[in-house]
Order: C-alpha cells, then structure tokens, then sequence
C-alpha cells in the first residue's frame, strides 16, 4: 500500500522536476523575446510559472505528509511504535547545529572580509580596538550559548524510560552567572565610557580647522573659512536666492568664506566638522572614519577628528585605484536619501593648501548685485544691515 | 497569602447558567465581551496584520535584489506606486514604514498581548472574566478601528506615511516635505491614537484583573511566569505609552495648527518657514521613552510564554523562577531608563550619552540571567519537541543572537558607525522580530486547544518551524556584515555607490530566503485555518501541563469553570518530582494528596504543614524498618 504510494510520488517528484527545468527553459526564451520588446507587459506565463511550482511543491508537500501519515498507521496496526518524532527533531537540531556554526563561521569570514577598512582616523582607531574586544567576547558567549541549547535538546529528548530531574533553582550557579556578565559590562562599560568621553570631548582649540556641512534635501554644502579662518555667521532667515545658507554678510568674516565640492581635508590635522541642516533631520556619515553625527534643523551639532591615512594611501591599502572616502547621509530625509553624497579627499597639507587657494567665495559676483554689495563694501555697511533686515 | 481573589460573584452568575442566556450571533462573535472570543479576535486580526505586513516587506525586498529590474506585475497591483513596474522611491519609504509600524505596533504589541494577555490570564490566575469585560471590548474595536485606519492609508492620493516608523519631525511635519508627509502621515498619527487608546483599556483590565481577581491560594509567587509577564508588560504600557500619546498630538499641533514644538530654523525648498524655537530633538525623547519600554512590551509576553512552554516540555521545573520574575522586573524598571541609547548621536548632551550607555548595559544583566535560566531549565529534562516546543527554543535561540549585538550598541563609542546601518536592522530583527513572533507562534501552538478545542497538526508545524527559523537566520544574519561596512538602512535602492554595489548578491540572497520563508507561513495559515475547522479533537489537558486553564473544560463556557473556581495549592512547574506518580501534579491538587512527593521546601512559609511532613517521612521510614 505506501509502497505503491512513494512509487506515485517518485513519480510526482519526477514530473515535478521535469516541469521546473521545461519551465526555466520556456523563462528563458521568453526573456529574451521580452528584452526585444519596448515596453514589457505583464510577462502571465512566468506568473503563471511561478503559482504552478508553488501549487505542485505544496502538493508533494500534501503527499509526504500523507505516506507518514499512512506508514505510521500501517505500523500501529502491526502493533510498532510509530515514527519517533522527538528522535528526529533532536537530530535534526544537533545538525542544525553543526551546520549553522559552520555556516556563521563562513559568513564570518567571507562577508566579514567585506567590512570596512582600518580606520582613517585617530579616534577610529580606538573604536575600533573597542570593537574587536567586544567580538571575542560577544562570539564565544554565542557560540557557547547556542552550543549548549541545541545539544542540550538532542540530548536529552524525551525517553519514555527517564524523567527529568526535579531541579527547581540553584542560588549558587545562578548568583555566578549573574555576577560574571555584571562584571564583563561593567569593563566594557568603562572602557566605552571613556573612549565615548574622549570621542566626543571637542571643546574649541585654536588652529583647528573649521568646516562648515549642511545638509538640505537631497545634498551637502560645504563651507571653508577663507584666509581669515575664520566662518561667518549665519541665520536661516537670509537664506534667499544665491545665499542658499543663509550666510550673514554683515559679519566680516563671512565676506573670503569659500565653498567647494568635495570635502577635502589635510591629513593628521585636527578637523572640526560644524553641522546643521536646513529642512528636515540628516546625518554625517563617513564611516571610514568612524564618524558620524546628525544634522538638525535648529540645534547646531559639530564633530571633531583627525584623519590619519590620505586618500593615496588607502588606495594602496585596499588596492582598489578608484577607492574614494565618502559622506553620506544616514538619516531618513525623502526621496533621495539613497543618494546624498559628497566625495572626501584626505590629502597633504601642501596638497591641501593648494587646493584651497583655488575655491571659489561664497560671495560671488551674482550675490553681491544680489545683495546690492559693491566691491569694497566695508563703507557701506549701513546699507548692507538695512538689506540683511529686509530680506 | 491573598484572599483577595475569591468571589461569590462569579459562581452565583454561573448559577443562571449560560445555557439560559441566548447569545445572537452579534453579541457572540462581534461585539463579545467574553475574554476568550476577545483573544480570538485579537489573534485573527493580528494574523491578518502580519500577512500585510509581510507581503510590504517582500515588496520591498524585491527592490533592494532588483533595483534595476521593472516588474510590470508591479504596475498592475500598485498602480501609481509603481511606474514602468519599479517602486517609486517614496513609495518605497512608505512600505518600509507601515511595515515597521504594523509589525512593532499591531502584531507584536496589540496581536500578542491583546491575545494572550486576554487569553491566559482569567484562564491562569483563576477568574471569570476581565475586571471589565466591556473595556476589553472597546479595547478590541479600538485595535480595530486603528488597523483600518491605518491601512486605509494606502488609498490617498499621495500614499501611506512615509518617515520611517519612529516617524522623526520635521520630514514628517512638514507635508512639503515628502509625499509620505502629507495625508498619510495625519491618518497615521490618528491611528496611532486610537492605537494607545486600546492599549491602555486592555493594560489597566490586565493589570487589575491580576492584582484583584486570582482565585483562592494563587498568590503572586504561584502565579505562572506568562502571567508574571503580562503583569509587567500591562504595567510597562500603561505607564509609557501616555507619553507617544503627547508627542503625537505636539506633532499633530506643528503639523495642523501652526505650532513650533519641534521645528526651528527650517528653510524647505529655498523658503524660509516661519517655525521658531522648538527642538526636533524633543520629540526623538518622547517617541524613545515609549519606544524602548515598546520593545521590552513586545519582548516579555514571548519570554513569559517561551517559559511556560519550555518547562512543560521539558516536563522539568522552569529553573529559577524566582530569578526569573525578579529579572523581569528588573527588565521593566530599568527599560524606562535607557531611552537615550537611540540617540547617541542625534546631538544630544554626549554626558548624557554616557549616562545612557551604563545603564543600557545593565539591562543586558537580567537578560543573560533569564538566557541562563532557559538552558538550565532544558538540562536533564526529558524534552518532548512539540512544535510549541520548538518555537520556543527559537526564541531563545534569536533572543541570544540578536542580544549579542545590543552589547555593541549599547556602546555609545560603537555606536557612532553602527547607527541606522544594516547592523542596527540585523539586531532588532533577531533579537525583537523574530524572537518575539517566534514566542507568538509558540503560544498559538500551544494554546490552540485551549481557543479552538482541537489540535493543529504537528508535521506541518515541524516544516513551518525549520522553514522559518532557517529562513530568518538566512534573512538577518548577513545584514550584519552590510552594517559593519557602513551600508545604511532606508535606502531605497544600492546602486549610487561603488561600495555598496558589492553587496548586491547578498541582498538577491536575502531577498529569496526571506521569499521562503514567506512561503512556509502558507504552511502555518493552512495549518492554523483548517485545524479550527477539522482538527482532531483536544482533550482537556493535551500537554500534560499544571496550570489552571486545563482545568476547564474544553467545550467553551462563559465564565469558565462549570461550577465553583478551582483553588490552587502550589506553584505551576511541579513537573517531574521525585515520588509523584506522573510527572507532573497539577496547581489544584491540594499538598495533602502527594505526600510521597512533598518537599521540605513546599512548606517554607507553613510551619504546621512542615510538621505533617515531617511526621508522614518518620511513619514511613518506621514502616519500612517494620517490613
Ligand atoms: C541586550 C540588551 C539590549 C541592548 C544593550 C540593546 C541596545 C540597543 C541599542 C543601543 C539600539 C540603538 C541602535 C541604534 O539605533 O544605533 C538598539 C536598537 C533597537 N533595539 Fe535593542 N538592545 C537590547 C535588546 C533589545 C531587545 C530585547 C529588543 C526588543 C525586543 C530590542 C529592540 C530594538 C529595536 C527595535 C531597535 C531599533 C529601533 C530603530 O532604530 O528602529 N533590543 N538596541
Ligand atoms: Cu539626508
Ligand atoms: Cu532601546
């Protein structure tokens, strides 16, 4: 009787499988055709396809399940036990084990390898060190953890022949095992909480070099303080035409300020980002330097770090020639949140001050007849506040 | 000991009889205020919720595997959503958010406490019903009301909400904003009103019902850890779930009525909005001191059901329960303290960042005792794999995985690179999202005789569970390594960036195991849909478990027990003791009747009993000497 049965579903698996290469084939060709077309219409066949493959492995599925059905039966009736489920689900359980270790342990390696670079800059380093503690410890108690449930459960799957072991608590181990992991936080605690205080300790030092980034839906602007600097201030109220920033003129430092494209930085020079928004929240996000911070409309935020690897060097690094260091926003912000970026350029100090001559001022010609600005406004100051009031 | 629970009451209405008293069809299955038909409509409906809401997390998934693809079969079932068959990026927004949205907030907040909440605690603590069994209907047609809503917001014109599901002012303030910004996003904010309202009517009738209506004998330390649980769970939502209240209305103030709660220096599209003074920042500590508190109310009812069910099948005592309460209240109080780890870097006060990151630590104490607990409770027991069963250990097994890598947020130095990466979508998948419907499926399979009178098959619960759980492990595990290389969360599609173009294989691998894994919950819904129908019939104590709702009968009464409430005499894990005839000895059977299996230790606060134990060993020991 279930002999005939799973010769019937030999035979279902075989056309099963016949449908499904027959089917890939017929996909194929259709692509194909469908590439040549101009616009594709719905493509009903591979939904089709696809509806098909489910219905027939939901059907094998229905047959399976029947044949146990019926085997397990037959067996009752010859007076066996029937299939003993705990038994293969604790198997099952130790191989999912095995396997699922392994297969961590390949992702580990393979997509672990994926990851980020050494950090680029001073601080980076340190969390980095930071993180690699917390891995080894985090690993072993996962592997330690999920060791002991699963061949906990093979062995000790249920027997009709034993009971359990009446063990309702046990002050001692369970004091150990709540000291021990209070004491492994507390570590990684105090460590993360003077690396944290460091991290973000940025109270202003002169010679620092101030870059201003704002965010706005869907880019960066960045702001270098020109030979002075030193940055103008701003107010979101005379944002208007071409002074996108809203930058204030009355303010003399504001006047050789300088914008740019890229965000280039000296390397080993204490860089202090300034960081506002002007719609809706952003976020800094440069990973390789393990930086990030976000941009909030109305409450000014800054980060401070120092980049230690150029550009050139990471290149040799990761031996990728094309290799850029990014700024990206990491912050739900609309539409095109996926693609707000500005390249970031590490370079030497020479490099660095040589490019800088080379920007252009915020104050461009457009915006000084904008602003009714003459070339040497200094006098007419007067004239200017009136204009700064208006707009 | 509390004497607080008996009630006359209950038994002289149960004299009418419920035979008497003719339920119309509207009375039974609509608007009911039997608290089993309740947890019945809280589960279909939460069920039916997180079909949605995966079918969105599908379409999505075929995005990220596919963003250079068009799916002309997209245009045909999304329309305008989906122009030349691809997701329009805001769209793409929007079904990132309802995802989140309906899963945290309709499945694993309203779909697991609302069932099992309702379900199991008359049942457990020995009642008739809620404290208020019309509240507990309001709650329901609350819950309701805010699902169509929310839902409904797939039919305006610029499509459901759209700002994440913590939905950040100003991008969801201002309608100029995003598209997601605009009518969605106010039907959101409705729903999520009327969403609290039911919340809070279900957690004041849980929390009362515990405190006043236990039946005789079942004090606080006999009680079961599910009801533990939702005890705190109840307690936890009603005491923050107030405060989203008021964020949403300051948000719906900013957004309707002109207001700067949130909103300051705000220039969107070159024009300079009239918004001063207030703090974005405000609202990120309003949603964050319910959303943290959130995650432990969708947590604690899968661990206190994980417990349950882990100690019956391992017909072994749960191991330390004692520690096991205490860490759940340790859990509750300190969840209220640890807001601020999710906005490390939003510019709060970095000394604040500090402070929340000692105490984000601590809570990951109670969290290692309770993983501890588990694995002492599976060692030597005798382990039946029910599909319960394994669900349950599923959970152990994700709340362990995605545990871990809180550690590495919690770090306020981590972080900093690891905030809103895949990394941080990797964690609380695994450590919420699947453990917590993990602990849900567990307690529907569980408890299934208990709702329906028959039982589901367990074959197909063994496929449902390994697809799943292989599936899930499939789906998240990956997307750590996406995190540690800097890829962020809600982008709509990978393919502006050399560097994250790399991971484009990852994400089709991704995408088609989270495709199966959507293919097993057919096995489930089958299983679920054709057992209420053709099960085969449970008898009154299928699993052999201690606990006061097998004591009912299975047919369904209202009010539970045909004649007077059981009292209880001991606690719920006596599985397995030495000297019982059966493995287990249910929480009704009085001490005086297992004398060969009393313990001293049963007796610590009955000094009279202990003596009567003491007296029943030295008779035995003479006789044994005699023969
Ligand atoms: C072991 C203890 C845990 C620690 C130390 C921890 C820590 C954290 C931290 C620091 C974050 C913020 C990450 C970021 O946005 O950068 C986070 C996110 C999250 N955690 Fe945990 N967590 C723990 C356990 C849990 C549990 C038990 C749940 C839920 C059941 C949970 C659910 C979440 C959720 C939903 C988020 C993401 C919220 C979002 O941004 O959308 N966590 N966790
Ligand atoms: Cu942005
Ligand atoms: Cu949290």
């Amino acid at each position: 009787m279930a002999f005939k049965k799973i010769i019937d579903s030999k035979k279902l698996l075989a056309s099963l499988a016949v449908f499904m290469l027959l089917g890939t084939n017929v996909l194929m060709a259709q692509t194909v055709t469908a590439d040549a077309a101009a616009k594709p219409g719905v493509n009903w066949l591979s939904v089709g396809y696809y509806v098909l493959l489910f219905v027939l492995i939901s059907i094998a599925i229905g047959v399976v399940g029947k044949i146990l059905r019926v085997y397990d039966l037959s067996q009752q009736i010859q007076g066996k036990k029937g299939t003993n489920w705990n038994n293969i689900m604790g198997t099952i359980c130790l191989i999912f084990m095995v396997v699922g270790l392994s297969a961590a342990f390949w992702d580990i390696t393979e997509q672990g390898s994926m990851t980020l670079p050494e950090a680029a800059s001073k601080h980076g380093v340190k969390i980095d060190a930071m993180f690699l503690t917390t891995t080894c410890i985090t690993l072993f108690v996962f592997v330690i953890t999920q060791i002991l449930l699963f061949s906990f459960l093979f062995r000790y799957k249920h027997s009709d022949k034993r009971r359990a072991y009446f063990l309702p608590h046990n002050n001692t181990i369970e004091k150990v095992w709540t000291i021990i992991p209070a004491i492994v936080l507390t570590v990684l605690v105090i460590f993360g909480f003077f690396t944290w205080q460091e991290v973000e300790n940025s109270s202003p030092v002169k010679g620092d070099i101030n870059i201003d980034v704002t965010g706005h839906q869907f880019a960066w602007e960045i702001r270098y303080a020109g030979p002075d600097g030193i940055l103008g201030k701003k107010d979101f109220r005379l944002t208007a035409g071409a002074n996108k920033l809203g930058i204030d003129f009355k303010d003399k430092n504001s006047m050789d300020d300088l914008q740019a494209d890229t965000l280039v930085l000296p390397v080993n020079k204490v860089i202090r980002l300034n960081i506002f928004a002007q719609d809706v929240i952003h976020s800094v996000y440069m990973p390789h330097f393990r930086v990030q911070q976000n941009a909030v409309p109305g409450l000014p935020t800054f980060f401070k770090f120092t980049p230690t690897i150029t550009t050139e060097e990471m290149r040799r690094k990761v031996d990728d020639p094309k290799f850029e260091y990014l700024l990206y926003c990491n912050k739900i912000c609309g539409s095109s949140h996926y693609n707000m970026q500005r390249v970031v350029r590490v370079v030497t100090e020479g490099e660095y001050n040589q490019w800088l001559a080379k920007q252009k001022p915020y104050l461009t010609p457009a915006l000084r007849t904008e602003l009714k600005l003459a070339a040497a406004d200094q006098k007419k100051s007067i004239t200017q506040n009136r204009l700064a009031l208006n707009n | 000991m509390s004497t607080l629970a008996v009630h006359d009451h209950g038994v002289a209405h149960h004299e009418e009889g419920h035979e008497h008293h003719h339920d119309t069809f509207l009375t039974k299955y609509v608007f009911s205020q039997d608290h089993k038909m309740i947890a019945k409509q809280f589960l279909i409906t939460g069920i039916t919720m997180a079909v949605i809401a995966m079918l969105l997390s599908i379409l999505f998934r075929i995005q990220l595997a596919y963003p250079d693809k068009s799916f002309p079969l997209l245009e045909t079932l999304l329309g305008r959503f989906a122009p030349e068959g691809r997701l329009d990026p805001e769209f793409y927004l929007s079904l990132v958010t309802i995802h989140g949205t309906i899963m945290v907030f309709f499945v694993l907040t309203a779909g697991l406490s609302g069932t099992f909440s309702n379900l199991l605690i008359p049942l457990q603590v020995g009642a008739r019903d809620m404290a208020s069994p019309f509240l507990n209907m309001l709650s329901y047609w609350f819950f309701f009301t805010a699902c169509v809503i929310m839902l409904s917001s797939f039919f305006v014109q610029k499509g459901p909400a759209g700002g994440g599901w913590t939905i950040y002012p100003p991008l969801s303030a201002l309608p100029t904003a995003m598209k997601g910004s605009g009518l969605g996003m106010t039907l959101w904010l409705i729903s999520m009103v009327c969403f609290v309202a039911s919340s809070l009517m279900g957690g004041i009738n849980y929390v009362s019902t515990v405190l006043n209506m236990r039946t005789k004998g079942m004090d606080l330390w006999k009680m079961p850890l599910t009801i533990w649980a939702f005890f705190l769970t109840a307690i936890l939502g009603v005491l923050s779930f107030p405060v989203l209240v008021a964020g949403v209305v300051l948000l719906i103030f900013d957004r309707s009525f002109g207001t700067s709660f949130y909103l300051s220096d705000i220039v969107v599209n070159g024009q300079v909005m009239p918004f001063e003074g207030g703090s974005p920042i405000l609202f990120q500590h309003l949603f964050w001191f319910l959303g943290h508190p959130e995650v432990y109310i969708v947590i604690m009812p899968a661990m206190g059901i994980s417990s349950e069910i882990m100690s019956v099948n391992s017909r072994k005592p749960i191991f330390g329960y004692h520690a096991m309460v205490y860490s759940l209240i340790g859990i509750t109080v300190l969840s209220f303290i640890v807001w601020g780890h999710h906005m490390f870097i939003t510019g709060m006060n970095p000394f604040l960042g500090g402070v929340f990151m000692i105490t984000t630590l601590i809570i990951a104490v109670p969290s290692a005792v309770k993983t501890f607990n588990w694995l002492a409770t599976l060692w030597r027991g005798n382990i039946r794999f029910t599909p319960a069963m394994l669900f349950a250990i599923g959970m152990v097994s994700f709340f362990i995985s995605g545990g871990i890598t809180g550690i590495f947020l919690g770090n306020a130095a981590l972080d900093i690179n690891l905030h809103d990466t895949y990394f941080v979508v990797a964690h609380f998948h695994l450590v919420m999202g699947s453990a917590a419907i993990f602990g849900m499926l567990a307690g529907v399979y569980h408890w299934f005789p208990k709702m329906f009178g028959r039982m589901m098959d367990e074959k197909l619960g063994y496929l449902h569970f390994w697809l799943t759980f292989i599936g899930a492990y499939l789906v998240f595990f990956p997307m750590h390594f996406m995190g540690l290389d800097g890829v962020p969360r809600r982008y709509y599609a990978f393919t502006e960036f050399a560097s994250m173009q790399r991971w484009l294989s990852v994400n089709m691998f991704i995408t088609w195991a989270a495709i199966m894994s959507a293919c097993a919950q057919v096995a489930f819904l089958y299983n679920f849909i054709s057992s209420i129908f053709f099960g085969k019939k449970a008898t009154q104590n299928p699993w052999q478990a201690n606990t006061l709702e097998w004591t009912t009968p299975v047919e369904h009464l209202h009010g539970n027990w045909p004649g007077e409430i059981p009292s209880v005499y001991r606690w719920p894990y006596d599985y397995s003791k030495p000297g019982a005839e059966e493995d287990y000895i249910l929480q009704t059977t009085p001490l005086s009747q297992t004398m060969s299996s009393n313990l001293p230790h049963d007796f610590e606060d009955n000094p009279a009993g202990l003596e009567a134990l003491n007296k029943w060993t030295s008779t035995q020991k003479a006789n044994e000497e005699v023969k």
